[in-house]
C-alpha cells in the first residue's frame, strides 16, 4: 500500500490542461487536408474513402472533399499531388451540420468558403438551452454501432489520467436511462440497428446524439451495403460530428464540448 | 514431411481421385479432391498422422468460371514448434445447384464457425452440422439470399423480414437462472451478445452470439484495386490495424511478386511489435479493473497512452495506421524519433515491471486471478486457438517463428522467444501477456539496432496479375491471423478472407467461463482480450 502510494506521489500530475490551453499534434500528424488553389487537384479516385468529389461548370473543375468521410491516410497528398495537397495539423474539426464538413476549391482559383448555412433564431435558442441545462455536468452513453473498435478506445482514453474528462463534469455512464446523450462509433450495423434505435430511444428527451468519427459521421470507408446502412443520421438526428479515422481525444473532447454549448464549432476556410 | 510422404498418406485416406501441386506459395501445397466426400477422411490424415491444425476455410463463388461451381479452401499448418513454414489446403469444389459439403465440426471443433459462416454468406451446407443456427447473418434476414455470392449486389440494403426468437442454447432445471448481457454493455466496449445459465453465481454454460458488427467487408472490397482495397483492410480493426494491413500487405505483394525492402520489413516489424505493446500493456491495466485494482488501472492506461502518443509521433497516429503500404512503408523512422523511442520504451518497461510487481504482491487480485477461467491444453488444440490464450494454455506456437514475416523473413532474422505457461487460467493468460511485451521492448531494440539505408518501397504497377492467391500468417497482439487474397483476371480483388485470432479463441473464451462465476466473467474475457470487429467482419 505504502509502495503504490508513493509510487503515486513519484508519478506526479501528467493530465493535460486542454482545452484550456492548447494541444499541439507532433509534426507528423495528418489533420485535416488543405486543398490549394493550383490546377494540379488530384481526382476523386485517388481518395478510398470517396471523400473526394468533382465537378465541372462555366466557373471550372470545382473539387470537393467531405471531411466527414475523410479517413485522413494521406493518400491525396501524396506524390504526385503533394504541391496541391497538404494534410494540414487541424484537429478540432466537430461541426453541427454534415455540409460544414464539405471543403469546395476551384481549380486555378483561390480557396472559396464553404457556405455554412445562416443558424436560424431557433437553432440558436436550442442550442443556448443546451448550454443551460447541460454544459456543466453532461453524462454520456457509449453506443458502439458497428465500429473498428479504435473511436471506442479514444473514448475510453478520455477516462484515462492523461485526458481524465471528469474534470470537465463529463462522464460515461453505464445506463442509457440515466444518460444526457449518447455518443456513436461506427457506422450502423444491419445486425445493430433495432438495438440502436433502442438505446438512444432510452435515453430520457431532450438528449444529444454525437457522432464521432468516419464510420458514424457518414459511413466513412465502408458506406453503405447489405450489411450497413451507412453513417448515424440515416438512422437518427444527429446533433455534432465528429470527423476522423479515428478522431484523437483533445477532437473527441473539442466535440462534445461543441456538442453542449462549451466551445464553438469553427467553420471551415472562414475568411479573416 | 515431404509433399510425396503427405499425398501417399491422403491418397490411402481417400477413395476418389487426389491432385497435389504446389501453392499458393511455393513451400505450400494445395491438393484437389476428387470427392468431397473424402474430406472428412483427408482432414482427419492432416491433423492425426501429420499434427495439422485448421488455419482458415476460405469459400469462393466460380460459378462465372469455366469451373462453373463454388469451391471451398480448408487451410491447415503445421503444429509443431519449429516445423516448416507451409500451408496445406485441402480444395473441394461444389455443385452450386446442391451445395453441400460434408462437416467436419464434430471430428475439427475448429471448423465449427467457419463452417456457419459459409452456410450464412455462401449458402453451401455443411451436412451433418451439430448447430443449425445461423452465425454472421441476424434475425430477419431472407432465407436464400447469399452475401457473398458473386450474383449478390453487396452495395443493396436487404429488407428485414419477420423473425422469432434467436434460440439461445441454455441449460435447464431446477434454480438454474438465464441471464442475458448485451449486446449494448454498460462500458465503452464493442457489441456482442452473452447468454449465461447459471446456478447461483457458478456458470453452467455461456452462449456467445457475435457479428453485431459484420459489415460485410469482404464483399465491400471484392472488384476494388488492391491498392485502394488495403484502406478497408487496415481498418477491420483499430487495434489490430498494423496486423492487418501488414497481412493484407504480405498477401498482395506474394501476388505481385515483390518484396519489401530491409529497412522497409524492420519498420513493419517495429509497428508490429509497437502494437502488440500498447496492446498488452493496456490489457494488464483493464485486467485490473476487472479486479477492481484501480491503482492498476489507471497505471496500465498511463502507459498505453504514453505509448499511443509515441505512435503518432512516430506515424503521425496513435493506432499506427498509414504506415505499413503495399510495397513498403510510408514513413521513415530517422534517429531523432527513434532516440524518443527508445526513452519511452525503457519507461515503459519499468512502468510495466513496477505493476507486475504491485499486482503479483496483492494477494487480493491474485485470488482474483489464479484458478479462474481454465482454458483445458487438449481444448485449446481442438479449437486451434491462437497468441497469448493458446500459449497460456502451453499451446507453443508464435506465427513470427512459425510463418515468419516482416523482418523475420530477412536473411539471419532475430529469434523470437515464445513465452507460454501451463496453468491456462487468467493468471497465466496475464503472465504471457506481460513476458510477451517485454520481449516487444526488446525485439523493437533490435530491430532498430540492424536498420541499415535503404529504399522504404518497392512499386506495385497496376494491374496486378490476375487470377493468383496470396496467403500471410501475421501474428497479431491476439494471435496468428491468415489473410488470403485473390486477384480476378484483371487484377482486382477478386475474394479476400481474415481469420483473425479472435475468431478461433471466442469459443475457448465461452469453454473458460464455464469454470468461473459470473462476476468473474469480465475477467476471463479481459484476460482473452479478443476483438469483436476482426471476428465480425
Amino acid at each position: 500500500m505504502l509502495r503504490i502510494l508513493l509510487n503515486a506521489l513519484r508519478t506526479g500530475v501528467v493530465t493535460i490542461r486542454y482545452p484550456a490551453e492548447p494541444s499541439a499534434p507532433p509534426d507528423r500528424f495528418r489533420g485535416a487536408p488543405v486543398l490549394g488553389p493550383g490546377s494540379h487537384l488530384p481526382p476523386p479516385t485517388v481518395c478510398p474513402a470517396g471523400a473526394l468529389s468533382e465537378r465541372l461548370d462555366a466557373g471550372g473543375r470545382h473539387v470537393a472533399l467531405d471531411l466527414a468521410r475523410c479517413v485522413f491516410c494521406g493518400r491525396c497528398a501524396e506524390d504526385p499531388w503533394a504541391d496541391a495537397v497538404v494534410m494540414g495539423r487541424d484537429f478540432e474539426l466537430a461541426a453541427h451540420h454534415r455540409d460544414d464538413l464539405r471543403i469546395e476549391v476551384v481549380a486555378d482559383a483561390p480557396a472559396i468558403p464553404a457556405v455554412a448555412p445562416g443558424r436560424d433564431a431557433e437553432a440558436v435558442r436550442a442550442s443556448s438551452e443546451i448550454h443551460r441545462v447541460l454544459g456543466r455536468s453532461l453524462h454520456l452513453r457509449h453506443l458502439d454501432a458497428g465500429s473498428c473498435n479504435a473511436c471506442d478506445w479514444e473514448l475510453s482514453a478520455l477516462l484515462n489520467p492523461v485526458y481524465d474528462i471528469r474534470r470537465l463534469g463529463i462522464d460515461f455512464v453505464a445506463s442509457p436511462r440515466h444518460a444526457d446523450g449518447v455518443v456513436v462509433t461506427g457506422l450502423v450495423t444491419r445486425n445493430l440497428e433495432t438495438a440502436v434505435r433502442r438505446t438512444v430511444e432510452a435515453v430520457p428527451d431532450p438528449r444529444i446524439v454525437i457522432a464521432v468519427g468516419a464510420c458514424a459521421a457518414s459511413g466513412g470507408i465502408v458506406g453503405e451495403g447489405y450489411a450497413s446502412a451507412g453513417g448515424v443520421d440515416r438512422v437518427l438526428p444527429v446533433d455534432v460530428y465528429i470527423p476522423g479515422c479515428p478522431p484523437r481525444p483533445e477532437a473527441i473532447l473539442f466535440g462534445i464540448l461543441v456538442a453542449v454549448g462549451r466551445l464553438d464549432a469553427r467553420r471551415l476556410h472562414r475568411e479573416e | 514431411m515431404t509433399d510425396r510422404a503427405l499425398t501417399d498418406t491422403l491418397r490411402a485416406y481417400a477413395t476418389g481421385s487426389i491432385d497435389a501441386d504446389a501453392g499458393p506459395r511455393p513451400s505450400d501445397l494445395t491438393v484437389c479432391l476428387g470427392r468431397t466426400g473424402d474430406l472428412p477422411a483427408a482432414a482427419a490424415a492432416l491433423i492425426g498422422p501429420h499434427s495439422m491444425a485448421l488455419a482458415t476455410v476460405v469459400a469462393t463463388d466460380e460459378t462465372a468460371t469455366p469451373d462453373g461451381d463454388l469451391k471451398v479452401r480448408y487451410v491447415f499448418e503445421p503444429t509443431a514448434p519449429g516445423g516448416p513454414d507451409r500451408f496445406v489446403t485441402l480444395l473441394v469444389s461444389v455443385d452450386a445447384a446442391r451445395p453441400e459439403v460434408p462437416s467436419l465440426t464434430t471430428a475439427v471443433p475448429a471448423a465449427n464457425w467457419h463452417e456457419r459462416e459459409i452456410r450464412d454468406l455462401f449458402g453451401i451446407i455443411p451436412t451433418g452440422h451439430p448447430d443449425p443456427r445461423p452465425l454472421v447473418v441476424h434475425d430477419g434476414w431472407p432465407q436464400g439470399v447469399f452475401p457473398l455470392r458473386k450474383t449478390f449486389d453487396g452495395s443493396r440494403r436487404v429488407p428485414v423480414e419477420p423473425a422469432d426468437e434467436f434460440p439461445h442454447l441454455v441449460a435447464e432445471g431446477e434454480g438454474v437462472f438465464e441471464i442475458p448481457v448485451g449486446p449494448i454493455h454498460a462500458g465503452i466496449i464493442e457489441p456482442g451478445h452473452f447468454r449465461f445459465t447459471s446456478v447461483g453465481e457458478t456458470v453452467l454454460h455461456l452462449d456467445a452470439r457475435l457479428f453485431y458488427t459484420h459489415r460485410g467487408l469482404e464483399k465491400r472490397m471484392e472488384g476494388l484495386s488492391p491498392l485502394d482495397a488495403f484502406y478497408i483492410a487496415e481498418r477491420i480493426c483499430g487495434v489490430c490495424s498494423v496486423a492487418h494491413g501488414l497481412g493484407y500487405c504480405e498477401a498482395l505483394e506474394q501476388i505481385a511478386g515483390v518484396e519489401a525492402p530491409p529497412r522497409a520489413r524492420l519498420i513493419r516489424s517495429i509497428a508490429l511489435e509497437l502494437e502488440r505493446l500498447y496492446n498488452h500493456v493496456g490489457d494488464v491495466g483493464n485486467i485490473c479493473a476487472g479486479a477492481a485494482f484501480h491503482y492498476g488501472t489507471a497505471t496500465g492506461m498511463r502507459l498505453k497512452e504514453r505509448l499511443q502518443q509515441m505512435n503518432e509521433r512516430l506515424a503521425g497516429h496513435r493506432f499506427l495506421r498509414g504506415l505499413v503500404v503495399p510495397g513498403g512503408v510510408q514513413l521513415d523512422l530517422p534517429d531523432d524519433l527513434l532516440g524518443a523511442l527508445a526513452v519511452t520504451l525503457q519507461e515503459t518497461l519499468s512502468g510495466l515491471d513496477g505493476l507486475m510487481g504491485r499486482i503479483e504482491a496483492n494477494p487480493s487480485v491474485v485470488d482474483r486471478l489464479d484458478d479462474t477461467g481454465v482454458l483445458p491444453h487438449q481444448a485449446a488444440v481442438d479449437l486451434a486457438v491462437a497468441g497469448v490464450a493458446a500459449r497460456a494454455s502451453g499451446v507453443d506456437g508464435d506465427a513470427r517463428r512459425d510463418h515468419p514475416h516482416g523482418a523475420f523473413a530477412g536473411p539471419e532474422p532475430p529469434s523470437v522467444h515464445v513465452a507460454t505457461a501451463s496453468e491456462g487460467d487468467t493468471m497465466a493468460r496475464v503472465t504471457v501477456r506481460a513476458l510477451e511485451a517485454r520481449e516487444s521492448i526488446r525485439l523493437i531494440g533490435e530491430f532498430v539496432r540492424r536498420l541499415d539505408p535503404g529504399p522504404l518501397q518497392v512499386a506495385l504497377a497496376e494491374p496486378l496479375p490476375g487470377g493468383r492467391i496470396g496467403i500471410a500468417a501475421i501474428e497479431s497482439p491476439r494471435g496468428e491471423a491468415v489473410h488470403w487474397l485473390r486477384t480476378d483476371v484483371g487484377g482486382r480483388v477478386e475474394r479476400y478472407h481474415l481469420r483473425s485470432p479472435s475468431y478461433h479463441n471466442w469459443p475457448a473464451v465461452a469453454l473458460a467461463a464455464e469454470t468461473a462465476i459470473v462476476p468473474d466473467f469480465p475477467l476471463v474475457n479481459k484476460s482473452f482480450e479478443l476483438c469483436y470487429s476482426c471476428t465480425d467482419r
